[in-house]
């Protein structure tokens, strides 16, 4: 019996008892629906939620359960030579759940892991037929009992939005334990790292070059972890990026939001806002393909060296990719300025451009400084652009037209290879990732706190 | 017909001072809609004008022309004359920043920049280039504050934020703010309409004094505010001036029926 099956199951009993739960209320009510406390609507709600939840919850509890059970139990029948050596009860494992799975006519195995795995098929058997008769009984249960709930001044109602409320608390759990689980696991494995690597070194280092041997009988260096050339380059990248995002979106976001015609900004905006759709990955061909070409050559007839992956032609398209950011969002800071601001300032006597720079600037500040500051959490954490035009040379240099490498470009190389997954050259990964969710999740509540200390001031 | 009413009394030599402002045939649009019809007013000099009538009947419009302000929204059209000294304000010649400093503007909800109290009154004189030095500045807005009455209760806190103050205090910062910048009229469109009793009395107070040195034009809903604070009383109803006169006379011997239910509060 499949998922599928199972669930499409489900549905139709919780489709059954809709309509159930609906006819017992309109019954009930006897043709005037206000002597009932609820809409019949509510009725038929109510018994399909007692019917369909439980029954989800039953399997999802019996899938996560079924493996570890069935397991243990071909595990304790096996012979104590095979369990007591993790490695061989690890590949014994493999080969039991094979022949489960009716793939193990080719395995050479002994005889005790073919009967075991045999075993282990009977019991999916069994637990797929006891799942079904299970949640049968379940969902069938839930109906019966909430369709002999109803009468007619059951709150039906209130009861539904209860367990909407509830439905509504598990999604954002799920959404909060998945970051906390993300966050975790980053935690650990940059842990794992830290005790190969000493943190000072990690974090203070300036050098980086994480080559390790791969096999012990390789001659290699040792590696360093030093990642102060990975968060220079990238807070140079980012620094050009802002150089590029900060006037233009600025700038732009004035000219749309106080002088543009009506007409203009109908159609410019839009077209601004077409910038941040473009796929990074496309900007990043564009950086490494048309930028930093341009550039190489300007600079040759320059008379400059400017080499051939450069941080410049990676900051300038990562500007050009931000300029939506900061000119949309803080577009959106001044246009709430209140007209009466502005009112207060013509009637001075002020002209346009005296009113923008003394009074609006001023009174969106607080909301303009959060964007910036979102806009530079965005330029930290993006990766393609700079794995495209950034380089990998972690060159620890002020120089933007030489090429650098940030750390977002560094744990994609690390990740991409064929390292063994425990070795220090991997795990760094993950603490390079700590570090960098740690600067953009300060960064973040720092604008956002930022913003929200000041708006209440100016509403 | 009313307006001709209206014509006639404007016309009518007056006893007191001399006209500041007028306005002679003003029709105004918002895009295709006429929100005022054949406007003449005449506004004298040192004295407070009372403008009334029922929501929507286009006093604050009418207020708005005299120093342009209209000119910021979009899709507005003017047609006829408004005369400042008897120059038409609406000549293109008329640079309207220099106008509005000669004309300031006081809101309805009090709008304090956010700044502090001193940069709020500050402002005018600094954009316009009025002072040249510091001495000079604090000068004006120590002046400014203490004409709009409010020196007393902000003189130790002058650097802290002028969104910090009450409502009322706000206003009269409004108030100080529009005085510093010296300007010969002072339009208040509802000033007191979202002030506390005590406050409001504050503010009439000080429009009463204020009349010895500016020519003020007042917009109001309140008929008892328009009676204890003005000298003259023109009631607007449905974007006409339907009856202009001395305040005692519109009160107690209206001659418009119209005027008449609206101060009864038959309609309105």
């Amino acid at each position: 019996m499949s998922l599928t099956f199972l669930l499409l199951a489900v549905a139709l009993l919780c489709a059954l008892s809709f309509v159930f739960g609906r006819q017992r209320a309109i019954a009930l009510s006897g043709g005037r629906f206000s002597n009932l406390h609820s809409l019949p609507v509510h009725y038929g709600t109510y018994t399909a939620l007692w019917c369909g939840l439980p029954a989800l919850a039953l399997l999802i509890v019996w899938y996560a359960l079924q493996g570890p059970v069935t397991n243990a139990l071909v595990i304790s029948d096996l012979p104590v030579e095979i369990t007591s050596d993790p490695g061989q009860l690890s590949l014994a494992m493999n080969a039991i759940s094979l022949i489960a799975a009716d793939h193990g006519q080719h395995l050479d195995v002994a005889p005790e892991v073919v009967e075991a795995g045999n075993r282990l098929a009977i019991l999916h058997t069994i637990s797929n037929t006891a799942l079904i008769v299970v949640l049968l009984c379940v969902a069938l249960t839930g109906l019966s009992l909430s369709y002999r709930k109803i009468v007619a001044d059951m709150r039906a109602r209130n009861n539904v939005e209860r367990i909407v409320r509830y439905l509504m608390i598990g999604c954002s759990a799920i959404a909060i334990l998945s970051t906390v689980g993300i966050v975790f696991s980053l935690l650990f494995e940059a842990l794992h790292f830290f005790s190969k690597v000493n943190p000072l070194e990690f974090l203070f280092g300036l050098e980086w070059s994480p080559q390790t041997a791969i096999r012990a009988d390789q001659v290699a260096s040792d590696g360093s972890f030093g990642m102060i050339p990975l968060f220079a380059g990238t807070l140079l990248i980012t620094l050009i990026a802002m150089l590029v995002a900060v006037p233009i979106g600025l700038f732009s976001a004035i000219y749309m939001g106080e002088y543009a015609s009506p007409m203009f900004r109908a159609w410019a905006k839009p077209a601004l806002e077409i910038l941040a759709g473009v796929p990074t990955v496309v900007y990043g061909f564009f950086a490494a393909l048309t930028v930093a070409p341009f550039l190489r050559d300007t600079g040759a007839t320059l008379g400059l060296s400017v080499s051939s992956e450069s941080a410049l032609a990676a900051g300038l398209v990562m500007g050009v990719m931000i300029i939506p950011f900061v000119s949309s969002l803080s577009d959106d800071v001044m246009s709430q300025v209140p007209q009466s601001l502005r009112d207060g300032s013509y009637g001075l006597g002020a002209t346009k451009s005296e009113t923008i720079r003394h009074v609006i600037f001023p009174a969106a500040l607080p909301g303009i400084v959060g964007a910036i500051l979102l806009a530079v959490s965005r330029a930290i954490g993006e990766t393609m652009i700079v794995v495209m035009a950034a380089g990998l040379a972690a060159n620890l240099t002020a120089n933007p037209l030489q090429a650098v490498t940030t750390v977002t470009v560094q744990i994609v190389t690390l990740l991409v290879g064929d390292q063994e997954f425990d070795s220090a050259k991997t795990l760094s990964a993950f603490a390079l990732g700590l570090v960098l969710f740690l600067v953009t999740l300060g960064l973040n509540v720092f604008a956002l706190k930022f913003v929200q200390k000041y708006r209440e001031k100016y509403d | 017909m009313a307006v001709v009413t209206a014509d006639a009394m404007t016309n009518a030599p007056h006893t007191r001072g001399k006209s500041k402002m007028a306005a002679r045939d003003l029709d105004l649009f918002y895009g295709d809609a006429q929100a005022l019809f054949n406007v003449d007013l005449d506004v004298m000099e040192r004295e407070v004008t009372a403008l009334i009538g029922p929501s929507g009947c286009g006093k604050s419009t009418f207020l708005r022309c005299l120093n342009r302000m209209n000119d910021t929204i979009d899709g507005v059209t003017i047609s006829g004359k408004v005369t400042l000294d008897d120059r038409d304000i609406y000549d293109k010649i008329i640079d309207v920043v220099q106008l509005r400093a000669r004309i300031g503007m006081v809101f309805q909800k009090p709008n304090p920049f956010p700044k502090s109290i001193f940069d709020n009154v500050a402002y005018g004189p600094r954009i316009h280039g009025l002072v040249n030095s510091r001495d000079e500045l604090d000068e004006i807005v120590m002046t400014s504050l203490e004409k709009a009455g409010l020196l007393k209760e902000v003189k130790d806190r002058l650097a802290s934020p002028a969104t910090g103050l009450s409502g009322g205090q706000q206003q009269r910062l409004c108030i100080a703010r529009a005085v510093a910048v010296s300007p010969e009229v002072i339009l208040m469109d509802e000033p007191c309409s979202a002030l506390d009793p005590i406050a409001t009395a504050k503010v009439e107070e000080l429009i009463d004094e204020l009349r010895s040195n500016y020519t003020i034009v007042i917009v109001t809903h309140s008929m008892q505010q328009a009676a204890r604070v003005s000298q003259r009383t023109a009631f607007f109803h449905l974007g006409k001036l339907v009856e202009v006169g001395e305040t005692d006379q519109i009160f107690t011997n209206p001659r418009d029926e119209r005027t008449k239910g609206y101060i009864t509060g038959r309609f309105g």
